[in-house]
């Protein structure tokens, strides 16, 4: 039986699609305005867990604030602030919460966030978080002990296809799978080539994967992401295209730049992650330009 | 000064996926030496035997943690090591990690490192040893995933690599890729697929007992 929406469409074939937010520095719920544009067209949002390693409002409660707006959230739960207790515990509340679809992550490093003296928990890891949630929608916690009242969930996780090497990541992949990963989202994706490469090696494990997509916001922001984000190449094709966009063209430009990676990569997976970072205003013109509303 | 302590020999025959067997025993710091001592090792060698493996040679090198040492001693036994599929060493984790410097045959730990008390050995290189009592070194083709990996990850890598490089610096080498070269290199890719559980920290917690044998007390106890 599913547990959540985003489960049922995709165990009917469905094409899914997501998005997520990223809950503010402080008490301010501004930006659950921008859950509210998407709300409609999208199936489920991520709620990221300290994005970038920055001292946020938490994920658990954006979550629960998104089931009391009619929307499905996907609980992000990382392993960088968390022992094994605390994360057990925080996985027993989102059940009570009423969030069903989990994505397990190991979480950047505290250094690159805005407490980098922090100190790094890394008690689990993204696959061993799996198997521990696992283990508790079997009813008992990671030593065996039996729990007075059992969870479920839909558990995803995440994969890089651009990753390098290559070998590696697929390794992990199946290792999360093996542990309970029964969706993936993907960084974001710009070498269409590739990414139907990394599909065609992954489609034995027949575990749905959502192409991850990023909006460009300009040339630099595409050449700062190959320098310095992993697993992200972006075409100088796209860089070029950009630069040249007259400055009230660019996001006319970005969005035709994302239409066409949807459209793409629309027949060689499950399911698009759109990650707006900021620009979730355009997220239904981008459904648009893509055929997919 | 080093503790060391024998891995359960269930533990080291599982690790050994290998017919035969090399031993480089280090007697470079008393407690390691102490652990490994002469009957034990005796004793492993021939529980191994019994298990169908071939001991194809024993040395002792003063020092596992003198690349140069390893070198040249294990330069007067290429003919044995040629012959020898896998190795195993009796030492605290730089010695093993050293060993799968020098050599391209896969080395495994016979020992679990556990405190260093203070001593440091000769640690000219770069290998880093955290004492975490239990030692991966076996699964990671001899890299140390507590100290290479800036997480500490056993599981494999984070998705935070970038060009061969961690996350957190673009001029520090990730692990993860250090220890899939490795691993590549001796064709055994196919132990990273195998699950790893949560570290035990428990065992960081070194008991008084142990503590009272170290060095530090003797200083603070005595009068010289
Ligand atoms: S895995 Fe690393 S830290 Fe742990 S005992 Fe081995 S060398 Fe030392
Ligand atoms: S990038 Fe590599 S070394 Fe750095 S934390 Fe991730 S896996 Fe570890």
């Amino acid at each position: 039986m599913e547990i959540s929406n985003l489960q049922k469409k995709l165990n009917e074939g469905k094409f899914v699609i997501t998005s997520e937010i990223g809950p503010g520095k402080g008490t301010n719920l501004e930006f659950l305005k921008e859950a509210e544009i998407i709300k409609d067209k999208v199936d489920a949002i991520n709620v990221t867990d300290l994005q970038s390693s920055v001292m946020r409002l938490g994920s658990l409660c954006v979550c629960h604030l998104l089931i009391d707006m009619g929307i499905e959230p996907i609980f992000q739960i990382t392993c960088r602030d968390r022992n094994r207790l605390a994360l057990q515990s925080d996985l027993l509340s989102a059940y009570v919460l009423g969030i069903r679809n989990v994505l397990c992550l190991t979480g950047d490093h505290p250094i690159l966030g805005d407490h980098p003296e922090a100190k790094p928990v890394f008690d689990l890891d993204s696959v061993s978080l799996l198997k521990v949630a696992s283990m508790l929608m079997e009813g008992k916690d990671m030593k065996g002990n039996a729990l007075d009242g059992k969870v479920e969930f839909f558990l995803g996780a995440v994969v890089s296809p651009c990753y390098e090497p290559i070998d590696l990541q697929i390794i992990k992949m199946e290792k999360k799978i093996e542990q309970g990963a029964r969706f993936f989202q993907t960084q974001a994706i710009y070498d269409l080539k590739k990414f139907e490469e990394f599909m065609k090696r992954v489609e034995k494990y027949k575990v749905p994967v959502l192409g991850g997509i990023v909006l460009l916001k300009s040339a630099g922001m595409a050449k700062y992401m190959n320098e310095n984000v992993a697993g992200v190449s972006v075409p100088d094709r796209y860089i070029e295209m950009m630069a040249k966009a007259k400055k009230e063209e660019k996001v006319k430009v970005s969005l035709e730049i994302g239409a066409e990676l949807i459209k793409g990569m629309k027949d060689m997976c499950n399911g698009i992650h759109i990650m707006p970072l900021g620009w979730d205003k355009y997220v239904p013109d981008l459904l648009y330009l893509s055929g997919l509303i | 000064m080093i503790y060391s302590e024998l891995k359960p020999f269930e533990e080291i025959l599982k690790s050994l996926k290998e017919k035969s067997v090399f031993f480089i025993l280090c007697s470079g710091c008393a407690e390691v030496v102490r652990v490994s001592d002469d009957k034990s090792v005796e004793e492993i060698e021939n529980k191994l035997k019994e298990n169908q493996k071939v001991i194809t040679g024993k040395i002792k090198i003063d020092f596992l943690c003198s690349k140069n040492l390893i070198a040249r001693k294990l330069s007067r036994h290429i003919d044995k090591l040629s012959k020898s599929s896998s190795i195993l060493v009796f030492s605290c984790g730089i010695g093993v990690q050293c060993v799968s410097k020098i050599v391209d045959i896969p080395a495994y730990p016979a020992t679990n490192t556990i405190y260093f008390g203070g001593f440091q050995g000769l640690w000219p290189g770069e290998e880093r040893c955290d004492e975490c009592g239990t030692c991966y070194l076996g699964i990671t083709g001899g890299i140390c995933p507590i100290t290479f990996c800036t997480k500490q990850l056993i599981n494999g890598p984070c998705g935070g690599t970038n060009k061969g490089k961690c996350e957190i610096d673009p001029n520090k080498d990730c692990g993860w890729v250090l220890i899939y070269e490795k691993l590549k290199n001796i064709e055994k890719l196919e132990i990273l697929k195998d699950y790893k559980e949560p570290r035990n920290y428990k065992l960081i917690e070194v008991s008084s007992k142990l503590r009272k044998k170290i060095f530090y007390d003797i200083d603070k106890n005595e009068e010289f």
